[in-house]
């Protein structure tokens, strides 16, 4: 049963409340075997079948911790600038649930691997805001469960479930936000960026596929509203409202639009006089709203404790350093890098970064073009063809080294600009390479004199007037020989060496 | 001295996942009650100053490297379950949600 | 006792690499002992005659080829049911894994199967380990053979009156907090639980993670070495366990049946000897500290002021860790289900457990999720693991000042099956000397110092420091070999004649 939820026009809401978020990201680890067994971790094996003792939680069974997730995650740690822990210690998180094969789930609790970093997200606008990280730490996944007899293949109302522990085991880490204030109208923008952020980080670290929709990176979002703090008062005096945590947000898209759905939601309920629940909500893309989950009584108490059956982590300040050797450069400092290298302004580098045209351009200037003319092609020619095509650049028919190529041809005289932009149409469309479809279409400038001498001579006999203008002297009449020149080479004349020629023959310069 | 009442046996088999029936839950309120009060005499000499231990051998770093190793198999794996489908653990319909 | 299965695991070795009898005969000879007596003895709850007879004929058939052995090899075992044994059914003494077969063996029986040790069977136990007497197992108790109408110890009360009754030569027990040691001592024979560690856990099914321990059980000091042996050493799958090389136990105790203990410093415990010690025991106790003194040892008291503390610190870890350990006992994946069809997970999980669990075990898990509750946490389990620590400094101030520290196994003889039933309080007091050492993760061993005013076999426990185990079968050897010359023989000579089953 679906109840109508109010919901308070945003710009409104942001009038009357100041919102403050916070998000944890899991980051599922690509390391061949499970965080504590060797089991193999390969997405889409048949249910039940990556399996062994120690994962499926059989009497007698006892972890032992996978080296490589340990490094992963430490790097992980670096990347977000945090402290690692000198020593870090698995604890048990108690609770039942049937995709939980122990019944306790080895995470860690007050001693986490990493913690105190922060991330600089860029916005769109090229604003940069500092998300301060509380802490990282690792865990492992639970199985699946896939709910039977219902009508939606949700909990609500199946007859039973089935459960797979391939997923169960897999190493994760867990990421968790300070709570970030203050963002006002941008609080969705921010913390959608911050997960794209992450997102591009653990990629670039290669410690994980981060795919939201398989489930490789989740989201869990908390957002809470507190007044607006009239003119002059301090909003940090007014203290922070209950918050709500929206689960199963598995887009960035749904990170911002469930922020702004729980902005409206909250405002609209605090301003009709009720209280905000500190619940676990569920987000629903089809519907675009989220759902509370089941109401409990009290909260669960997982009685945390040291996991007896695995020894403390303290990872030798040398083996720290030598990780924070393998870093990848942060996406940030590489833009800006690349910024100086290539002599872009803030505009037109942004205007590269949000079409993610970044790599497309740093690729076609290693083939040879100059950052100038990547832009030009990327930034122009190619950024008009994907919007009216409605795809993405990188999903255009050409590659960077197609395009250096072309822009070779350019810088060489073979081609003009207008010749080139036909013969990237060519390109596009399948039939080649730039050198290929110049051949083929036969698009080359032509730059033998004696056949522009004698076009030249063609048009001066059409046009007599004008010859007799430029005989006087009057050098921009040129102009009118070179453009029916031009014409009748179809445009693949050298328009300048055309003018040159014309004024030569009557012993002019211009 | 602490007590341990009747609700609080409830509460806590509740988190443990065991039905007691009402006798069971009166006569575990009563020695639960005599067992906390005899070894709470833990807290006189576990003072801020003594570090806990949790781990009798001090070992640290103990690791194993990122191999693949034979899993069980599906029919092993689900030999002994009470119910199965389709290769899978059948249980019984599930009210709440994972936590 | 005669025949083979009156021979010392040593001695059946010896024999056995001489070619004078076969692994089947000595296999046979202790299946068909079993068969005899333990209907009224109930130390077993699975034997496996195909199984061990199987094994038996491996190893015959590699000796007869020329094969060099393993020193043990063709001589039976039984192991407590608390291993999870490949193809056997493995219950920990519970109802809730009635019928469950692993699909895995322990590493400590891969071991023994490696070393051609053919598996009698396994033996009775308090559900989960929790108990003192064995009276707390889902299949009934297990009868101490000195005397039907008492128990023979727990939480290892089948191991080790499977020794008693000369059902097997050697056993296999778990100990958490005397598990090993205290049956030994009330059924005249010998336990050790080694350092924490030393033994390999993977497979075992777990009590009290910090606490457990597998060890070596047999009729004397020596075949205990001998099986420790087999048993010991690093496992990569067990991350606890201790990497780096076994003390040398079997040396060890060659050398202490020397009888000669000159330059040994002996520390009594002043805090585990005194009151409430039944006076048979507390008088076999202090003879034997003059046998020991005899053999040149210096004995010295040593105070363990926190000792007193060890039993509450103790009750809340031991509950709390197997309060979480025992979660996966759901019915979810094995083990018993109570379903009526109609019902949910959370009704599922609560029926079956309420049903599966015996009493004692239900008392520790709630007490268990007590203490770890929040709010609690601090003042209990946090609590108790300080505790933890003043003890191993405790330890560590008193092997500063002796080499073996020594008490009285356990503060009784074996009472009466039903007995402590009704207060978990008394029943825990069993524990007192022995719960010491399993929080410290020291080793310690029990061997039988003689017979109290009431007839029944009293149990001189040895502790040495961690990764020491070695010191305990020295002094072990040493006060076995001067007992067993004053008595004439070893105790187990006395133990009343079991009637056997017609055949």
């Amino acid at each position: 049963m679906s109840v109508p939820v109010e919901l308070m026009d945003l710009d409104q809401a942001l009038e009357q409340f100041d919102p403050a978020f916070g998000i944890e990201v899991h980051v599922e680890l690509n390391t061949k075997t499970k965080m504590f067994c060797g089991c193999p971790t390969e997405f889409g094996a048949e249910p039940n079948t990556q399996v062994c003792p120690v994962c499926l939680g059989l009497p007698g069974a006892l972890p032992v911790v996978n080296a490589k997730a340990i490094e992963s995650a430490i790097r992980l740690g670096l990347a977000l600038n945090c402290s690692i822990a000198p020593r870090s210690q698995f604890a048990r998180k108690n609770y039942f649930y049937p995709d939980l094969a122990k019944d306790y789930q080895i995470s860690q609790y007050d001693e986490p691997i990493a913690f105190d970093g922060y991330l600089d997200v860029e916005l769109d606008d090229g604003t940069v805001v500092r998300v301060e990280i509380e802490r990282a730490h690792m865990e492992e996944d639970a199985g699946k469960n896939v709910h039977v007899g219902g009508a939606t293949g949700r909990i609500q109302g199946a007859e039973y479930s089935l459960v797979d522990y391939n997923r169960g085991g897999i190493p994760l880490v867990e990421i968790v936000t300070r709570t970030v204030e203050g963002m006002g109208a941008r609080t969705a923008e921010v913390a959608r960026a911050y997960v794209a952020t992450v997102r591009d980080l653990a990629k670039a670290l290669g410690i994980s596929d981060v795919r939201m929709e398989e489930g490789s990176l989740r989201a869990d979002v908390n957002l809470s509203l507190r007044a607006k703090a009239a003119d002059g008062e301090d909003q940090h005096a007014v203290p922070l409202g209950k918050r709500s945590e929206t689960k199963n947000v598995n887009s960035l898209r749904a990170v911002e639009r469930s922020i702004r759905h729980e902005i409206g939601r909250q405002a609209a309920l605090l301003a009709a006089g009720g209280k905000v629940t500190q619940e676990t909500r569920h987000w629903h893309e089809d519907t675009s709203m989220t759902t509370p989950g089941r109401s409990k009584e009290e909260a669960e108490d997982y009685r945390y404790f040291p996991e007896p059956d695995l020894l403390p982590v303290a990872p030798s300040k040398e083996w720290i350093e030598e990780l924070r050797g393998t870093l990848p450069e942060s996406p940030a400092l590489r833009r800006h890098r690349l910024q100086e290298s290539w002599g872009y302004t803030d505009l037109e580098m942004r205007d590269a970064v949000n079409a993610g045209a970044l790599e497309l351009i740093e690729t076609t200037v290693a083939a040879g073009a100059s950052a100038a003319s990547a832009r030009k092609w990327w930034m122009g020619e190619l950024a008009r063809t994907a919007n009216n095509d409605g795809v993405e650049l990188a999903d255009l028919a050409v590659t960077p080294a197609q395009v250096a190529e072309l822009q070779g041809l350019v810088d060489s005289g073979r081609v003009n600009d207008q010749l080139a932009r036909q013969v990237l149409e060519g390109v596009l469309a399948g039939e080649g390479s730039p050198g290929e479809v110049v051949a083929a279409r036969g698009l080359e400038v032509v730059s033998d004199d004696g056949a522009l001498l004698a076009a030249i001579d063609e048009a001066l006999a059409a046009q007599p007037d004008v010859a007799a203008k430029i005989r006087d002297g009057k050098v921009q009449a040129a102009g009118a020989i070179v453009g029916a020149v031009m014409k009748a080479t179809r445009g693949q004349a050298d328009a300048a060496r055309v003018r040159e020629l014309v004024l030569r023959k009557f012993g002019l310069e211009g | 001295m602490s007590s341990i009442s009747r609700d609080d046996v409830a509460r806590l088999a509740q988190l443990a996942r065991i039905d007691l029936s009402d006798v069971e839950l009166d006569r575990l309120a009563g020695q639960l009650t005599a067992i906390v009060d005899a070894v709470a005499q833990v807290s006189q000499v576990a003072t801020p100053d003594v570090p806990a231990t949790s781990h009798p051998m001090p070992l640290t770093n103990v690791f194993r490297a990122d191999e693949v190793r034979p899993p069980l198999g599906q029919e092993a794996a689900l030999a002994a379950a009470p119910a199965a489908e389709g290769g899978r653990f059948r249980v019984p319909q599930i009210m709440g949600e994972e936590p | 006792m005669t025949g083979l299965i009156g021979r010392t695991a040593a001695d059946l070795a010896q024999a056995l690499a001489n070619r004078e009898i076969s692994s089947r005969e000595a296999t046979q000879a202790h299946l068909d002992r079993i068969l005899a007596v333990d209907g009224p003895v109930h130390a077993f709850l699975q034997v496996d005659a195909e199984g061990a007879l199987a094994a038996a004929d491996a190893v015959d058939a590699r000796r007869a080829a020329g094969e060099q052995l393993p020193t043990l090899a063709g001589v039976p075992v039984a192991v407590k049911d608390v291993l999870v044994t490949k193809g056997l059914p493995t219950t920990a003494g519970s109802r809730i894994l009635q019928g469950w077969v692993p699909p895995y063996d322990a590493t400590v029986v891969r071991r023994l199967r490696a070393a051609g040790l053919p598996i009698l069977g396994k033996t009775n136990m308090d559900e989960f380990a929790m108990g003192s007497s064995t009276e707390h197992s889902g299949y009934g108790p297990t009868h101490n053979p000195w005397d039907l109408d008492r128990i023979p110890g727990g939480s290892g009360g089948g191991s080790a009156a499977a020794l008693a009754s000369f059902e097997a030569p050697l056993s296999i027990g778990s100990d958490t907090g005397g598990s090993i040691r205290q049956p030994a001592a009330v059924t005249g024979t010998v336990g050790v639980k080694p350092t924490y560690g030393g033994v390999s856990r993977y497979g075992v099914i777990a009590l009290a993670s910090s606490l457990d321990q597998v060890g070596p059980c047999a009729r004397t000091v020596l075949d205990t070495a001998l099986l420790h042996e087999v048993i010991g050493g690093h496992d990569p799958a067990d991350s606890t366990s201790l990497d780096e090389p076994m003390p040398d136990v079997v040396g060890a105790a060659r050398l202490g049946a020397s009888g000669d203990l000159s330059g040994m410093r002996v520390g009594v415990v002043r805090e585990l000897s005194g009151e409430g010690y039944q006076p048979g025991v507390s008088a076999r106790f202090a003879e034997s500290l003059e046998l020991l003194r005899a053999a040149g040892a210096d004995i010295v008291e040593v105070s363990c002021p926190n000792f007193p503390y060890a039993l509450a610190a103790y009750y809340l870890i031991l509950p709390s860790e197997a309060s979480s350990n025992l979660a996966k006992f759901d019915a979810m994946r094995y083990g018993l289900r109570v379903d009526d069809g109609a019902s949910t997970v959370e009704r599922v999980m609560g029926a079956t457990r309420a049903v599966g669990f015996g009493d004692e075990v239900k008392r520790r898990i709630i007490l268990g999720t007590y203490a770890l509750s929040a709010g609690y946490y601090d003042a209990y389990y946090g609590s108790a693991q300080k505790v933890r620590t003043l003890i191993q400094r405790d330890f560590d101030t008193a092997f500063a000042q002796v080499d073996v520290l020594v008490s009285p196994t356990a503060p009784t003889t074996a009472f009466k099956l039903g007995e402590k039933l009704d207060d978990p309080l008394a029943m825990y007091l069993n524990d007192v000397a022995t719960i010491p050492a399993n929080l410290a993760g020291v080793p310690g061993m029990s061997l039988p110092s003689g017979l109290a005013e009431d007839g029944l076999p009293v149990g001189f426990q040895i502790l040495a420091p961690a990764r020491a185990d070695d010191r305990l079968y020295r002094v072990g050897a040493a006060l076995e070999k001067a007992l067993e010359s004053r008595w004439g023989g070893p105790l187990l000579s006395r133990i009343p004649t079991l009637t056997e089953v017609a055949r």
